[in-house]
């Protein structure tokens, strides 16, 4: 008897219904600070739209918290970076949603990298003794303007697949972020343009895109492999490497420790430079075109400073 | 593969080319070059080049993107050319083959795409010590847990996990998984750890610690937890000031020593409702309430006429509270748990109310550094007169995601026998596919 009253009292329980309103504006989640960025530009008025993972936080290890997935089930459509960055936290918090639109295949998982330019494609064979490689390439591609207009490309096709009415609102609002990012990009560029093959070292292989777009020679890491946490020897290693190349710049993703990049920074002679890849990463870049701003700046100053060509 | 098919069309736009230029140089009348013929030839070609160039660009980026996440990927789209192998200089001439060989073997990508995600994750554990209650071996390969997990159509998925232990294998859990059924359910059918609190929910490897706690072992089904095969449904509770999560599932009623089915209308019950809230971006708490109800093999011992009545019924409490600050989240982190076990078991003899608890705190203090300790005290479920006390700590080094070393001290006071000082250490190791990390 008792039981049945339980299932019962189960039973009312789950069935009470709580129906989300229906909004007026498209109800956008992205996965990082930089795709709600440009999800913005393109957007405008006509979404709303948030990221899960903070800007200084590292991507690969976002804890996958329940109010995650309250956002997630409002959401009407969800912008992933994809590459595998998400793959430790996402795909519970997606399941977890009880939302068909965003569940991945279906119409609202937008996967931003899918026409983007991927760099580090690995070749042959890889294993894990390569530490925590990304068989799909590197995923911190939106770390070049390029790719950013390439994500907002395939944003504003989605918006528009999702609201057709509004289809002239956000084409005229792609082409003109398009064409400011091209006005800016051409800036930054030629802010860099003098200091074409400046070598420097990274922590994370984060600023790969980066490098590739404004002439940066990255030539080692702090980490001895992806994912995989400084060694004596591999450091000792880089810092050889570093004073034999005359190495001046090292650049830090705001959340990894500073206690290795600042004890080679002592041994070579090297600026540390905590470089956001991330819109969020710091004060200095609340969004996508200052996120460019505040890094080549930085970078440039310190490149002056160290007098490295 | 990727390689290959680059190759593939590299050669055929390779073929595509060169008659093309060929034609263009043709009507050139050789005796009569003069600078402007050999100009705009120049010119032409310079010209075909950059085409060709583009056009291998713009293969290539489709390529690319043919590659990404399963889904979006369109199997057969491009046909792999048939795959072959270099034989190695040298070979040549020494009596070996000459050319290229084939491949055998299916190789086509677009079959294996489908393939669940598969890893095995090895759990190896050393006991030292004394301890005439629990009897535990000094080594043993506890466990290689397999698991396969997939998207099964648009509409669900499905995890596999299979423990293979020293003796045999066991469908830990194989579940189906409907995430998007209408009034926002979240079903699952198939056998299944049961949602009574939070650890009896995890798997052994998500485990913070080597072993489980004396109110697992004593009060929930020991080692095994109390898994069953039946049917889960959760919902959210929308509500404007926290997550909240009902869970009803029914099983058949047999799990270890816990449950037993001795009739086909002897199924089990668990209900658990859970609470979500964020204090700030570092800090959050988890809370849960748990029952769980079911019959009892206690009336099958004593080849009573009516093995039914004898039922047993659970209730319980959880908390977590997590602390990771997320500028430095892969460095710094605490979390604090604590479960509470009500049980009420009836039993030829007469009634039995226990309780057991355990209180649980794990710092981690480095990159790959964790210190913990865990303090146990729990009834014993037949004879709830009984009390075993226990404490713990804790010191786990992970040199990777991927693989864990940990150790344990233990000392059990337990109720009916000597003192136990023990020394316990783990090995941990995944390979395979990247899983989710645990919440």
């Amino acid at each position: 008897m008792k039981s049945k009253y339980l299932a019962l009292a189960i039973a009312s329980l789950l069935a009470w219904a709580g129906p989300a309103g229906a909004q007026g504006k498209l109800n956008v989640m992205t996965t990082t600070e930089d795709l709600a960025s440009i999800t913005r530009e393109v957007g405008g008025d006509r979404i709303v739209v948030e990221s899960i993972a903070r800007g200084y936080q590292d991507p690969h290890f976002v804890e996958a918290k329940p109010s995650f997935i309250l956002k997630l089930q409002r959401a009407d459509m969800l912008v992933v970076v994809g590459r595998e960055l998400e793959i430790g936290w996402l795909p519970p918090l997606i399941q977890q949603s009880r939302n068909a639109k965003i569940q991945p295949g279906a119409d609202g998982y937008v996967d931003a990298s899918l026409q983007a330019r991927i760099l580090d494609l690995p070749q042959g064979q890889i294993t894990r003794a390569m530490g925590d490689v990304h068989p799909l390439g590197n995923p911190h591609y939106w770390l070049d303007p390029e790719n950013g207009k390439v994500i907002a490309r395939t944003v504003a096709a989605k918006l528009s697949a999702f609201r057709p009415n509004d289809k002239a609102y956000f084409d005229q609002r792609l082409a003109d972020f398009t064409s400011r990012l091209t006005e800016a990009q051409k800036r930054w560029m030629s802010m860099m343009a003098p200091y074409k093959g400046v070598k420097v070292v990274t922590y994370h292989r984060s600023y790969t895109n980066f490098a590739d777009r404004f002439g940066l020679d990255v030539i080692g890491y702090v980490e001895p492999r992806p994912g995989i946490p400084p060694t004596p020897q591999h450091t000792l290693d880089l810092v050889n490497e570093m004073q034999r190349q005359n190495v001046k710049i090292v650049l830090v993703e705001p959340y990894f420790d500073l206690k290795t990049p600042n004890a080679i920074g002592r041994q070579t002679g090297a600026q540390v430079l905590v470089l956001p890849p991330s819109v969020g990463g710091s004060k200095e870049v609340p969004d996508y075109f200052k996120l460019f701003d505040n890094d080549v700046t930085v970078l440039m100053n310190a490149i002056k400073q160290s007098g490295t060509k | 593969m990727r390689t290959s098919r680059v190759i593939g069309t590299a050669f055929a736009l390779g073929l595509l080319i060169d008659p093309s230029a060929v034609q263009a140089q043709a009507p050139a009348p050789a005796p009569m070059q003069d600078a402007a013929l050999a100009q705009a030839l120049r010119a032409e070609i310079e010209q075909l080049r950059k085409d060709f160039e583009a056009r291998l660009a713009a293969l290539e980026a489709r390529l690319t993107s043919a590659g990404g996440p399963p889904p979006a990927a369109a199997p057969g789209a491009v046909t792999p050319s048939p795959p072959t192998a270099e034989v190695p200089a040298g070979a040549q001439g020494a009596g070996g083959p000459g050319g290229t060989l084939p491949v055998y073997g299916n190789v086509s990508a677009a079959s294996k795409i489908f393939n669940p995600d598969m890893a095995v994750i090895g759990n190896f554990i050393g006991v030292g010590g004394k301890n005439d209650v629990r009897r535990e071996p000094a080594l043993a390969m506890r466990e290689a847990e397999a698991s396969f997990q997939a998207i099964v159509d648009p509409y669900a998925r499905a995890d596999f996990f299979m423990a293979f232990g020293e003796q045999g294998v066991d469908l830990e859990e194989g579940y189906i998984t409907f995430p998007t059924l209408p009034g926002g359910l979240l079903m699952k059918v198939g056998k299944m750890r049961a949602a009574f609190g939070k650890v009896n929910t995890f798997h052994t490897h998500q485990l913070p610690w080597p072993d489980r706690p004396l109110v697992t072992e004593n009060l929930i089904g020991g080692e095994e937890g109390m898994a069953d095969a039946g049917l889960s449904f959760a919902r959210l509770i929308p509500n404007r000031w926290m997550f909240l999560e009902a869970t009803g599932q029914v099983f058949r009623g047999d799990s270890g020593d816990l449950f037993t089915s001795h009739r086909r209308q002897d199924l089990s019950y668990v209900g658990h409702l859970r609470g979500y809230q964020d204090i700030n971006e570092s800090t959050n708490i988890d809370l849960g309430g748990s029952y769980a109800r079911g019959h009892n093999p206690s009336g099958a011992l004593v080849d009573d006429p009516d093995p039914s009545r004898f039922t047993t019924t659970l209730f319980g409490v959880d908390a977590t509270l997590r602390w990771r600050p997320l500028r430095r989240s892969i460095y710094r982190s605490f979390v604090a748990r604590s479960e509470l076990v009500w049980n009420r078991r009836e039993q030829p003899d007469g009634r039995q109310d226990g309780a057991g608890f355990f209180v649980s705190g794990d710092y981690q203090f480095a990159r790959r550094w964790f210190a913990g300790a865990r303090l146990d005290q729990s009834d014993r479920a037949d004879e709830a007169a009984l009390r075993d006390n226990g404490g713990s700590v804790f010191l786990t080094y992970w040199p990777s995601e991927y693989s864990q070393i940990r150790g344990q001290y233990r000392r059990t006071t337990y109720a009916d026998g000597p003192t136990a000082n023990e020394f316990l250490f783990q090995f941990q190791f995944s390979i395979g596919a990247h899983g989710a990390h645990p919440f």
